[in-house]
């Protein structure tokens, strides 16, 4: 039972942190940390070259060692413990990833060597692409988008590349407005209106509202399943329907796939176009906010628009690059994507298999209720409707004696605990989404709980201690308006500086 | 905060006080309700003098720390002059958004179109229905 | 738990999901693999990828050595798993660290502000295509034809559903870009003037000429630079209104493609329609020097379909890799790899001249060259294959009208004598 008479308590407890400057503070004239060997070839000179870099740094290897180690112990990590922003599938990113990733031939093999000299890269990503096929349930996929928005570009670029050669070309997208912010950004870009989509109480798509937005105007519903209130549409055949008998195509947002993958696949229940995220779901590192990848799959009939080239396979099976695809919409972004995340993903989804990740989706969900269930009475649950791999509370118990949903996140921070999603979905007030993900054993989710009741607590007796927070930390909370008013973006050297 | 009784109030929380009854120019701004909403103001995007105003079109934006909102022209006209003090401290549009954050001042193509907005009385009951509604 | 929750089964979990949409058999996926297969299957993959090589392929992605602390640092978990910086104190490490990378990222391109990274150098040129778009109110692209060929599919492609009117400038004999066309190009309705140096063919363009053109008629002059070593040496695009930067060649891997990252740097004056993330100096109540992403309101989590764009990751253990390539070569080490590039490709561009191959273009140029070969590339590569030499780009299926050219690139880590094997093989008739 974890001791809840000390806050700051043994999770939380202080380390000596060094204070260190910046890289240019640090820098002295004359000192290098690289070497090159000897050039085996004459110098060659240019005409115009530029004058010295100003002010840029100059340290010795060890300066340079000591300041990166140091600036990284200020940071939390996965590795650190439990991390549970909602939709962002903190899991566990395993060393054997990294290991493969750095073979010889694959971390320095170059994406224009000839095809002859390509077939073990080339081989990883069939693999993986069918793999992921068989996940998803659809037809065929690509792998080049780089991040999940950029996914959901390249899915809206087919959508509206198929009904343009459907001779059916529309104006409209329609968005959820519990939808994260990169979806309607993105229907955008695409050129299109966007237009937003009410939720019913329980928090998931009103039919009423979506048979009457659902016109012929409309090219595609973008949803996310389960939604970001961690809530499966239980009317996706209804939604799915809908949407194909007026004409429309439904994309969905893969970010919840973790709640789905082994039981359930977006191919069986309707979607016409999807992303995945490799960085959420298929563990792929967050490395402090990217790299991500976020391959694109699709039915049958968006086949013929994917981005170039497309993975083919001869018939001895052996996989080439087709680049003769006259509907293709063209690159989204050059060379193949970010292979660096389909090794990743790929050793992940063989290190897991057909049982670890039906497993891993199991545990994910599971995780999430016993939170729901042992914090449902000291925070309010805005939705009755069961949650799958991700729970969303609101703060409206708190915020009665002024202590919001940010605040509570910064105490948690005394706890120990990297913060939940604060305020958002913003269909909620004040919202707390909590994801634990499968990568947390029962001692952690019950610590987890004790600070959240804990709290809870402090909301109610002493208000001004979660308002304050965080405590404990090398910084205290940061004025951030006074940031964004005069933002000072990078260094610049005291007036008096020489270079 | 009182909302002064001789400006007029649309449903985007935007006010245009025109100095005497029929007066051919006025000043435009955002109401206490809508600077609340936003939380602390970082920066006022104000249109170019001479530009044209379509009523119900954006001419500006306002930003804080959490959120961009636009902001609505109450009525049509021209741009006769900004705020200049309001672009170098957009946080007087927290401390004094009907006075001293005034954003822009407009020669009105049509004086009569501000007699239809709201008046203060049914602005103030326009934000008591929405609270209610929440 | 299952107790706790009262539920018989963790199928309880998943009632909910109507009959129809769950799936009722084993994903067809072999069972959970020890480390060791998994290293098997890998090793094979890898050794079928041309390991031990020597490649002379630059084209947007160059091999340049990577210092042995780097992936050591990287390594570390506080670094590689931690997530984006939202909250910032306990951040303080990826924010700092991104701080020091835009302030670098300026003094090296003699630009006023950074971003932290976007997904590439291609999607860095879109971007900074419609940030031009968004400052000048204009929407018509000009792009030279020696910018690289992925580069300006990428902009088609994300351009096509909007009205984006691109035009594209050809290059001169002496293989840069032609003033002359350019500027019969570029006129009142032209947001953004897209040049790249070292352009595709390795050859210096003079960025002055480019702002002088681009700005006569109110447009931006977009850089494109896609090897940030060539900025040891090379004069910075110090004039120009948006630098769209690729990173790879500052200590990210080739690895095949990706992940890279790019960057954009332009004015202080335009910083609100820059998009991607951006970090900011701050101070908390005690008055210690922080660090905090600011100027959120631009991105998509909040100004949603008003963003200035859909991105919403920012590359940042890439950038990390930057950064401490960077601060490792430093001011005078970068100054060094850069000369020791230049050296490679003027040894080896005089090497094939020596072997009777017609080097192209007469241009002062950084580390790529192209050669005219007396034969199809095709018939010379078993030769090369076995000699473990990657030769070069083939320019025919985007420059027909150059003939058999072969684009080379020759960085710092290529010995002599691989150079001298090259040049003998490449001018086989």
């Amino acid at each position: 039972m974890p001791d809840l008479s000390q806050p700051a308590g043994s999770r939380a407890a202080r380390h000596q942190v060094q204070n260190e400057d910046l890289l240019f503070e640090i820098s002295s004239p004359g000192k290098c940390g690289y070497q090159l060997p000897a050039l085996d070839v004459p110098a060659a000179e240019l005409a115009h070259t530029r004058q010295e870099i100003q002010y840029f740094p100059e340290l010795s290897e060890l300066e340079v060692i000591r300041h990166f180690t140091r600036l990284s112990t200020w940071n939390y990590g996965v590795d650190t413990g439990i991390y549970p922003l909602g939709s962002c599938t903190m899991k566990y990113n395993a060393r054997i990833n990294e290991l493969v990733t750095r073979l010889d031939g694959l971390g320095d093999g170059h994406p224009l060597q000839s095809e002859a000299l390509s077939q073990g890269a080339l081989r990883i990503m069939q693999l993986l692409s069918q793999y992921l096929l068989e996940i998803t349930g659809m037809d065929a996929i690509t792998l080049q988008p780089a991040a999940g928005a950029q996914g959901e570009l390249t899915g809206i670029l087919l959508v509206r590349a198929a009904l343009a050669a459907r001779g059916d070309a529309r104006r409209k997208v329609l968005i959820p407005d519990s939808a994260h912010g990169t979806n309607p950004a993105t229907a955008a870009i695409a050129g299109y209106q966007v237009e937003n989509l009410k939720s019913n109480p329980g928090g998931t798509v009103d039919m009423s509202s979506l048979e009457r937005q659902m016109t012929g105007d409309v090219a595609a519903l973008m949803l996310t399943n389960p939604n970001t209130l961690g809530i499966f549409e239980e009317d996706i055949h209804r939604i799915a329907d809908l949407v194909h008998q007026r004409g429309g195509m439904l994309y969905m947002d893969g970010a919840n796939m973790n709640a789905l993958v082994g039981r359930s696949r977006p191919g069986d229940f309707g979607v016409d176009v999807m992303h995945l995220n490799l960085h959420k779901t298929f563990s792929t590192p967050h490395g402090g906010g990217g790299p991500g990848a976020g391959p694109v799959a699709v039915q049958r009939e968006l086949s013929p628009f994917l981005p170039i080239p497309v993975l083919a396979t001869r018939p001895d099976g052996s996989p080439r690059l087709d680049f003769d695809r006259p509907r293709s919409i063209g690159r989204v972004r050059a060379f193949y994507g970010n292979f660096g995340m389909f090794t990743r993903a790929l050793a992940y989804i063989m290190a897991n298999g057909c049982d670890g990740l039906l497993q891993t989706t199991e545990d994910a969900v599971l995780n999430a209720n016993y939170l729901r269930k042992k914090l449902e009475d000291v925070f309010a649950l805005p939705y009755p409707t069961p949650s799958m791999h991700e729970v969303v509370f609101s703060d409206s118990l708190q915020a009665a004696r002024g202590v919001h949903t940010g605040d509570i996140a910064k105490r948690l921070i005394d706890y120990g605990f990297h913060p939940y999603t604060v305020s958002f979905p913003l269909v909620v007030r004040g919202a707390l989404m909590i994801e634990p993900t499968e990568s947390a054993n029962l001692a952690e989710l019950d610590q987890f709980i004790g600070a959240m009741r804990a709290i809870a607590q402090e909301a109610q007796a002493t208000p001004e201690l979660v308002t304050s927070a965080p405590h404990t930390t090398k910084i205290r909370r940061l004025d951030e308006v006074a940031a964004a008013r005069n933002p000072v973006l990078r260094w610049q050297p005291p007036p008096c500086a020489s270079s | 905060m009182a909302y002064p009784t001789n400006f007029r109030y649309t449903t985007e929380h935007e006010w245009v006080a025109a100095p005497a009854a029929g007066a051919k120019s006025a000043r435009f701004g955002i109401t206490d309700f809508a600077q609340h909403q936003l939380g602390d103001i970082v920066f006022v995007e104000l249109p170019q003098v001479g530009a044209s105003l379509v009523a119900g079109q954006a001419f500006g934006t306002v930003e804080s720390v959490k959120a961009v909102s636009e902001v609505f022209a109450p009525v049509s006209g021209r741009v006769t002059a900004i705020n200049a003090d309001l672009v170098k401290s957009p946080e007087l549009l927290n401390s004094d958004p009907h006075g001293a954050a005034w954003m822009i001042e407009a020669e009105l193509s049509d004086p009569a179109q501000s007699a239809k907005l709201m008046d203060s009385a049914a602005y103030e009951a326009f934000l008591a229905q929405q609270e209610a509604a929440h | 738990m299952l107790a706790e929750l009262g539920l018989p089964s963790v199928d309880e979990l998943f009632s909910h999901i109507p009959a129809y949409c769950r799936l009722n058999r084993s994903l067809n996926i072999p069972p959970g693999q020890a480390e060791a297969d998994i290293l098997a299957y890998f090793k094979a993959a890898a050794a079928a990828n041309a390991p031990g090589f020597t490649s002379f392929l630059g084209a947007g992605a160059y091999h340049h050595f990577r210092p042995a602390h780097l992936d050591n640092l990287i390594g570390r978990g506080e670094w590689f798993t931690a997530y984006t910086p939202y909250q910032p104190e306990i951040a303080q490490g990826t924010l700092q660290s991104i701080f020091e990378f835009q302030t670098m990222i300026c003094q090296l391109t003699g630009q006023e502000v950074a971003n932290a990274g976007m997904y590439d150098g291609s999607t860095a040129l879109n971007e900074a295509c419609m940030m031009a778009a968004r400052v000048t109110g204009r929407s018509g692209l000009v792009v030279a034809r020696s910018v690289h060929p992925q580069y300006r599919q990428v902009l088609r492609t994300l351009t096509q559903f909007r009205d984006f009117p691109t035009a594209e400038v050809g290059f001169t004999p002496a293989g840069t870009c032609d003033w002359d066309a350019l500027r019969a190009a570029v006129s009142d309705s032209t947001a953004a003037v897209a040049i790249q140096s070292p352009n595709f063919f390795g050859n210096i363009e003079d960025w002055e000429a480019a702002a002088e053109i681009a700005h006569a008629r109110g447009a931006l002059l977009v850089a494109v630079i896609t090897d940030p070593v060539s900025l040891g040496l090379l004069p910075p695009p110090s004039s120009a209104d948006i630098v769209a930067m690729e990173l790879q060649g500052f200590g990210i891997p080739v690895g095949f493609g990706g992940p890279y990252a790019g960057i954009l740097a332009s004015r202080q004056k335009f910083v609100r329609s820059l998009p991607g993330r951006l970090v900011g100096e701050a101070r908390d109540p005690d008055g210690r020097r922080g660090f905090v992403l600011t100027l959120s309101t631009r991105e998509q989590h909040i100004r949603r379909e008003k963003a200035t764009s859909n991105i919403c990751t920012n590359q940042a253990l890439c950038a990390l890799m930057a950064s401490i390539f960077m601060a490792t070569y430093g001011k005078q080490g970068l100054r060094e790899l850069a000369q020791h590039n230049l050296a490679k490709a003027a040894y080896a561009a005089q090497a094939c001249h020596n072997a009777g191959l017609e080097v192209l273009f007469p241009s002062p140029r950084f580390h790529e060259f192209v050669v005219r070969l007396h034969r199809p590339l095709a018939d010379l590569e078993p030769s090369l294959t076995q000699a473990k030499l990657i030769p070069g780009l083939s320019l025919h299926p985007d420059y027909p009208e150059l003939g058999h050219a072969l684009l080379v690139c020759c960085t710092e880590i290529v010995p002599r004598a691989a150079i001298d094997s090259l040049a003998a093989l490449l001018a086989q008739r």
